[in-house]
Parts: C-alpha cells; sequence; structure tokens
C-alpha cells in the first residue's frame, strides 16, 4: 500500500472553515490575555465604590486625626485613622531597614562568592522562604519572638520590634531574588576590567558591581517594601492592634492590613466603608511603590 | 598581602548574610516540623476539627475546604493565564496592548491580599450572593483565582518566550496551522515552565489567609457543595491562635501545610527538570 | 530555458516597512531540477525564497507586489491558502530545526498534523520518509530516541525527511548545510542530487562550488535585485555581467 494525501483537495484557495476556526481561538485567547486589565478594573471599581464616597464625605481628617471610633453610623463614629497610617510606616521601614541590608548582601553572596555546594542550598532555601505561608510566619512570630520580647524587654511583646523582626524575614526572598538578577545583570567585563586592574574581589564588589547593579536594588527593596506595606496575616497576629500612637518600639500598633481583616468581620454601614476607604489609602500606596520600582528598574546605570 | 587582610571582614558579613538566610528558613521549619510532626497521624488527617478546637480532633474538614479552594482558584486561573500567554506571545508583536497587558499584571500581583480580600467579599459574597452562596469555597476560590493569575500568567509567558522561533517555523513550514504549530510544538516545549508557574500560584493559593477570611465563611463542617461556607487549613491556623486556649492543633495544621507546599514546589520542580532533559534527549 | 516551468515570478517587490529587500525580480524556476541562488550576505536570497512559501508572513510590516505563479495562481493574493502552500513548498531552514521529540514523531509530525492517524499508514511514511533522506540505515533502530541526540548533519537530513513525509512539489533550502562538517555537508549534497529526480529544488548557498557541483541553474542576486540568471556553466564560465564576474571569481561578497 502506498499512502498519499488527497491531492483533489490541494486547491490552494483558502478554507472558510479552517480560517473561522483559528480565529475563533484568537478570540478566545485576547479574551483571557485582557482578563488582566479587567480584574484590576473590577477590583478597583468595587474597592474605590464603597472607599470614596466615605473619603469624600469623611474629608481630609480622615488621615491626619487620631481618634478612631468606628461606628454603624458616620454621624455617631469619630474617624480619624492617622496612627494607623502611621503604624503601616513604621512597621514597613523598619522592617525594610533591617531586611534590606541583609537580603542585599545575601544577593551579592549567591551572585558573586557563594560556592556552587552553598548556592545548591541557598536557592532552594529563598524560594522554599517564599513559599512558607504569611500565617506561619505569624505563627512563629506570636510562639518564638512575641514572648521572647516579653522576657527581654516586658510588656505584651505583640509591638513594633515583633512586626519588624518577621516582616524582615518575610521580605528577605523579594529582596534577594531581584537583587540577584540585577547583580548578575552586570556585564562580565566590568567585573573583569576591574579585577584585571589588580582591584580585590570586595572592592570590585563594592565599586563596580554594586553600583552598576543599583537601579535593580532599589528596585527591590521598593518592592520588597510594598510586599511588608501589604503584608496582613503576620501582622495581626503581632502587633498588638490598638489604635494609638505608638510610644517605643516595644509598644503595639495597628496598621491598615490589619485593621481591615480584624474589623472586617464585624464591621457594618459606615464603619464598613471606612475600612474600605483604607483599602483604597492602601491601593495608593502600592501604585505610587509600584510606580517607584519601575521607575528604579528602567533607569539605566552607565559609566 | 594587606589588602587581602582587608577584606576578611566585609567577606565574612557577605557569608553570614547567605548563611543566616538559610539558618533562619531552618530555625522556623525545624520548630513548626519539631512541634507539629508528632501530632500528625492518620487519624489527625482523616477526623474533622472538633469543638473549640479539642485536643484529639483532627483537621480533615480543613484539608478539604483548602483542596476545594485551590481547585476552584486554578480552574479559573490557569485557562486564563495560559491562554493569556500564548495570546501575547504568539499573536501580538512588541506593542501597546502586551506593554498595557504586561503592567496590569504586574500591578495585580503587587496588590495586597486583603484589597483582593475586601473585593472579593463585596463582589462574589455580597454582590455575587445568588450565584455564590456568600462566603463559600466558590467566593474563595473565585478571589484567590484573582492572586494566581498574575503570577502564572508572567511566568508562562517567560517560559513560551524560551521557545525558539526556529521550532515555530519548522512547524509552519511543513504546513500546520499556527493553532496546530502551538499545541503540538510550543506548548509542549515550554510545559515545565507552565506547570512551574501554575504550582507557583497554587502554592500561594494554598498559603493564602488574608483573602480567605474575608470570603471563606470559615465553617468547620465538611463542605457538601462550593456554595458551602468552609475554613481552609491557613484560616484555620488563624482561628485557633486567636479564638482558642490549645493551639497545639495549629502546629499540626502548620505542619502540614509546610509539608504540603514544599513537597509540591520541590516535586514539580524535580519532574519539570527531567521532563526537559527528556526533551532534550539526555 | 527548456523543460517545464515550476514557478514563474514576475516584477516581484518586496518591502520591510520602508526598505525595499527584493527589487523588480523576475524569474522561471525549473520543475525537477536544482535552482541555486547565490549572492553577497544581506542581498534578499533568504527574503526570497521566503516569499516562495509566505513565509515572510511572520514578518510585521512586509509588504509585496508582483506574480508568484506556482500551478497556475498567483500565490501573492490574499486568498491564498499558506497553510497548503507550506505543505506544497517545503522549507529546509540554515540551521537545522528538529522538534523536541522522538525521530519518529518528528517525521511522522507532518501527516499527523494533515489528519493521518492509522499507525500502519505512518510507519509506511515514516520510513518511505527517512529513506528518501538517506538516513534510514543510520536512525532505523532508534526511532524513538530524541532527534536531538542525532549530530547535526543527521538533524538536517531528518528535517529533510520530515518534510519529505508531507510530499512537497518544491524543496527551497536556505544554506542547508552552512551549518555542518564537509562530511555531512557532502551527504547532503549527494541528498539534493538524488532528490531532484523528483522534486524542484531552489537552494540558496555562499559556497560557490557547492552551486556548481549541485545546480543546473544559478542566479545572482545584489542588493535586491537578479543580477544575472542562466544555466550554471554559463553564469559561472561565461558571465554576462560585471558584477556577477566580480562575485563568482571571489573579487568581492
Ligand atoms: N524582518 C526583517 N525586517 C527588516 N529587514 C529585514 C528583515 N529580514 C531581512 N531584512 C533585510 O533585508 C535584506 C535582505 O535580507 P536577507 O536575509 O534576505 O539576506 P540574505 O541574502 O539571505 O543574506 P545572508 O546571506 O546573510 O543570509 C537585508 O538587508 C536585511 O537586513
Ligand atoms: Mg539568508
Amino acid at each position: 500500500m502506498v499512502v498519499t494525501f488527497n491531492r483533489a483537495v490541494r486547491t490552494l484557495r483558502r478554507s472558510g472553515t479552517r480560517d473561522a476556526g483559528e480565529r475563533f481561538i484568537q478570540l478566545i485567547l485576547l479574551v483571557c490575555a485582557v482578563s488582566s486589565i479587567f480584574a484590576i478594573f473590577l477590583i478597583i471599581v468595587f474597592v474605590f465604590s464603597q472607599g470614596v464616597p466615605f473619603l469624600a464625605e469623611a474629608g481630609l481628617g480622615f488621615l491626619t486625626t487620631s481618634v478612631w471610633l468606628p461606628a454603624d453610623s458616620f454621624a455617631a463614629g469619630t474617624w480619624g485613622i492617622f496612627p494607623i497610617i502611621l503604624g503601616s510606616l513604621i512597621v514597613t521601614l523598619g522592617a525594610v531597614a533591617i531586611g534590606a541590608p541583609l537580603g542585599i548582601a545575601c544577593a551579592v553572596f549567591l551572585a558573586e562568592i557563594a560556592p556552587p555546594a552553598v548556592r545548591r542550598l541557598l536557592v532552594p532555601s529563598v524560594s522554599a522562604l517564599a513559599g512558607v505561608p504569611s500565617v506561619v510566619y505569624g505563627f512563629f512570630a506570636l510562639l518564638v519572638i512575641v514572648p521572647w520580647i516579653r522576657g527581654q524587654f516586658g510588656g505584651f511583646g505583640t509591638s513594633i520590634l515583633a512586626c519588624w523582626i518577621i516582616l524582615s524575614v518575610m521580605i528577605l526572598p523579594t529582596i534577594i531574588s531581584v537583587s540577584t538578577d540585577a547583580v548578575r545583570a552586570v556585564p562580565r567585563e566590568y567585573k573583569e576590567g576591574s579585577l584585571a586592574m589588580g582591584a580585590t574581589r570586595w572592592q570590585t564588589i563594592r565599586s563596580v558591581l554594586i553600583p552598576a547593579a543599583s537601579s535593580g536594588i532599589m528596585a527591590s527593596v521598593i518592592l520588597g517594601m510594598g510586599r511588608a506595606i501589604g503584608e496582613t496575616m503576620a501582622v495581626l497576629l503581632v502587633a498588638g492592634n490598638s489604635v494609638t500612637i505608638p510610644g517605643s518600639i516595644f509598644a503595639p500598633v495597628s496598621t491598615l492590613t490589619a485593621t481591615i481583616a480584624l474589623e472586617m468581620g464585624y464591621a457594618t454601614g459606615a464603619h464598613q466603608q471606612a475600612l474600605f476607604a483604607m483599602g483604597v489609602v492602601l491601593f495608593v500606596f502600592i501604585l505610587i511603590l509600584t510606580g517607584l520600582a519601575n521607575l528604579a528598574s528602567r533607569r539605566r546605570v552607565t559609566f | 598581602m594587606p589588602a587581602k587582610r582587608r577584606e576578611i571582614v566585609p567577606m565574612a558579613l557577605l557569608w553570614g548574610a547567605g548563611i543566616s538566610t538559610i539558618v533562619i528558613l531552618i530555625v522556623i521549619l525545624a520548630y513548626i516540623l519539631a512541634k507539629g510532626l508528632p501530632l500528625i497521624s492518620w487519624h489527625f488527617l482523616t477526623t474533622n476539627p472538633g469543638v473549640r478546637g479539642q485536643t484529639g480532633a483532627g483537621i480533615y474538614s480543613t484539608i478539604v475546604a483548602t483542596v476545594a479552594v485551590t481547585g476552584v482558584a486554578l480552574l479559573v486561573a490557569a485557562p486564563l493565564s495560559v491562554g493569556g500567554a500564548i495570546y501575547l506571545n504568539e499573536y501580538t508583536r512588541e506593542n501597546l496592548l502586551r506593554k498595557v497587558i504586561r503592567q496590569a499584571a504586574e500591578v495585580l500581583a503587587g496588590i495586597p491580599s486583603i484589597i483582593i480580600g475586601l473585593f472579593g467579599f463585596l463582589f462574589f459574597v455580597i454582590y455575587l450572593l445568588p450565584y455564590t452562596g456568600g462566603w463559600s469555597v466558590l467566593s474563595a476560590g473565585l478571589t484567590l483565582a484573582f492572586m494566581v493569575l498574575p503570577i502564572s500568567l508572567r511566568i508562562s509567558e517567560e517560559a513560551l518566550k524560551a521557545v525558539p522561533g526556529e521550532l515555530r517555523e519548522g512547524s509552519l513550514g511543513l504546513g500546520a496551522t499556527k493553532w496546530q504549530s502551538i499545541t503540538t510544538v510550543v506548548l509542549p516545549t515550554a510545559l515545565p515552565g507552565i506547570i512551574t508557574g501554575l504550582i507557583l500560584g497554587m502554592g500561594r493559593a494554598i498559603g493564602e489567609t488574608a483573602a480567605i477570611l474575608l470570603t471563606a465563611g470559615g465553617a468547620l463542617g465538611v463542605i457538601q457543595s462550593l456554595r458551602d461556607p468552609a475554613c481552609p487549613m491557613t484560616l484555620y491556623i488563624y482561628n485557633i491562635l486567636t479564638e482558642y486556649n490549645d493551639t497545639s492543633a495549629a502546629y499540626g495544621t502548620a505542619a502540614v501545610l509546610i509539608i504540603a507546599i514544599l513537597a509540591i514546589t520541590f516535586i514539580t520542580d524535580w519532574l519539570m527538570n527531567s521532563y526537559t532533559k527528556k526533551l532534550q534527549g539526555l | 530555458m527548456s523543460g517545464e516551468i515550476e514557478i514563474s515570478v514576475k516584477n516581484l517587490n518586496l518591502w520591510f516597512g520602508n526598505f525595499q529587500a527584493l527589487k523588480n525580480v523576475n524569474i522561471d524556476i525549473p520543475k525537477n531540477a536544482v535552482t541555486a541562488l547565490i549572492g553577497p550576505s544581506g542581498c534578499g536570497k533568504s527574503t526570497f525564497i521566503k516569499t516562495l512559501d509566505r513565509m515572510n508572513d511572520l514578518v510585521d510590516n512586509v509588504k509585496f507586489t508582483g506574480e508568484v505563479i506556482y500551478k497556475g495562481r498567483n500565490i501573492l493574493n490574499s486568498d491564498t491558502d499558506v497553510v497548503a502552500l507550506r505543505k506544497e513548498i517545503g522549507m529546509v531552514f540554515q540551521k537545522p530545526n528538529p522538534f523536541p521529540k522522538s525521530i519518529f514523531d518528528n517525521v511522522a509530525y507532518g501527516p499527523r498534523v494533515h489528519g493521518i492517524r492509522d499507525k500502519k499508514a505512518l510507519n509506511e511514511i515514516v520510513e518511505r520518509s527517512l529513506k528518501g533522506a538517506a538516513i534510514w540505515d543510520e536512525v532505523k533502530d532508534r526511532l524513538n530516541e530524541s532527534a536531538l541526540r542525532l549530530s547535526g548533519g543527521q538533524q538536517q537530513r531528518l528535517c529533510i525527511a520530515r518534510l519529505l513525509a508531507v510530499e512537497p512539489d518544491v524543496l527551497l533550502m536556505d544554506e542547508p548545510a552552512s551549518a555542518l562538517d564537509p562530511i555531512a555537508t557532502s551527504k547532503i549534497e549527494d541528498l539534493i542530487y538524488e532528490l531532484k529526480k523528483e522534486y524542484t529544488i531552489i537552494i540558496v548557498t555562499h559556497n560557490m562550488q557547492q552551486a556548481a557541483r549541485v545546480s543546473s541553474h544559478t542566479a545572482f542576486f545584489f542588493l535586491g535585485e537578479l543580477v544575472e540568471y542562466a544555466s550554471t556553466i554559463d553564469l559561472f564560465e561565461r558571465p554576462r555581467e560585471k558584477k556577477t564576474e566580480d562575485y563568482v571569481t571571489g573579487k568581492f561578497g
């Protein structure tokens, strides 16, 4: 038997049905592709539809005054989230201040120094750190870090410090992976040029690699900041959640995320809208950070 | 060599940073596993949680809830993200649409889970209540799909981009249609990357708590339908920690959760590596 | 020119954006013969053969005018079924590009996408195609091995076998041997010699000796223009154009 194609069908004229099929598939794929845009659109429309009217009614005082006594009706409550915003910022900046140096150092180590055997251990460790659920971090912090702070420094232990410690660990994977990519992306010639001039490894790292990778490193820190300010469960468990302006790092705080999570369970009416308004505030913070991270990573360092 | 001597301190610090990252992971895992593993037994995995977290009960219904919620999230996010990545990589050139979608996915990936939770509460729990049953597996799963989508989209796109153009040309040159080329040559070659992206998204869904807190309802019974409220493992841990006196069940649950996520991640990694090797004929 | 014409190109112009890559090309490609395309790098040889199976359609901003008459129709017309066309006019690329599949699946790929499912038929097509591409003896015992484990020359012959499996009439070869060592190259040349009995072959090459060895007709391209087209012997030994002479005698390029 000799198998051949049916020559009669070879007309070379376009097949309408097959073309239509291909176009239909393309249309479906287009719908999939725009679903991300649609998702953001939905999120903004729904969250803002609740939050923005409240913001309009409460005015700037919502952000700048310090008494938070929510109620079901707008008139019955006192709406000042300044301590909460402050809490989010303190917690975030402190976590980044601890986590960024550690993460960047680890990234440089990973990209430049680590012998292959250590690297083979470190790379999966970083992905494992990224995979640990935030509630588990919170759990660990609540049962290990909080009692330790309570024992060492007194107080409840649920505090700014507890948030700093656990958040600085939680943002490590983000900082390490983005910074490692940035350091790796530095052209080899820069490094070899420096080494060839007799510079030591550390001198090369400090004066060539890190400056050349600085925009990517900066982006990693901003992304880490975004993770910290958006983190909810770990903070919720160890912050203490008291809406006051904290007096020390051993004092409890509350953050935007933790307040939303804590109070959504029972909030109704104006209170619920106020929580959505906090969501809007948080969203704006995140958008600013995302924009900054984009700017940072677009800036090209040349020399 | 004085220069060499001056290197010692900074080099030691860099080593310290690398090693401490590993140590931190080990400490956290060791603590949870040391306390949690002894609690895990067949009984623990197959018995429902007791009232108020009494000791001796298990976590069966929370495992079911996690599987169901994650399943819904993946079922929705997988086709959208893989289909979207195919569209971006195979049907568009570097143009505005592509930039806008990529930017959108990046923003979506950066939105904190609590905000996605707020949205899910408003949209799925309240607005679509007649369809989702309010607080339910369906509401929680659909909400999580919004988090899985950008992760998987980005990684799938990278995987597709790594498929050499010559393979597409080869296939088209044999008279395959575009869609045939995609399904029979491009996708199989990109499969390891695509699966890895989905698994990463799945890990995210399994471990998510904040969005679940606002959408799942937290009921401890075994779900009968997707429209039932449920309490996935992560939420159960949170509830134990904040409401119960006896926290031991939280250790067991956290241990199960961690083992599940790490096992899924690393087993997939290994499977995908061997698949890639097979593709390369090694 | 004697014999039957397979493809007749008339007044072909092609632009990438504002850049004109082909300028008023006119050429008749003889049936069941080997036509070689030579010319310096960037002169439009690849662009020309990719026009013949409409592979240039994959490029952004491509525009063309003129006619490519094949089987009595202008395949540049927008109602041409490019998928069916590419089954008739197959292309072998510079770098071998086997799919990351088994040897068998590579060859069976074309028939399968065209709807042949029957295992026995596939076996027969695969064997016939591999024999046709003179690689059967080397691979018959390892059909289920990955094609990526073959040597470069074997991979290229496998890619030719993969084409033969869809029974094309015309084979376009864009520097099919440029990535191969001399021994593999001579095997490909022997194969081309065999294949021309049944197929119309157009081969792009930078290697003048190769053009002289395998082709009956040669076309010399320069800056997008077809400078000279003649029988291979005439073109190499009695070029009519000064530019052709300079090129074939190695004065430039
Ligand atoms: N996709 C494209 N977009 C824009 N210009 C292109 C594109 N492809 C080819 N060109 C240009 O068209 C001209 C002809 O290119 P072509 O690849 O056909 O040359 P060639 O003769 O095959 O060269 P070589 O011998 O190096 O393979 C070149 O100037 C090239 O830069
Ligand atoms: Mg070329």
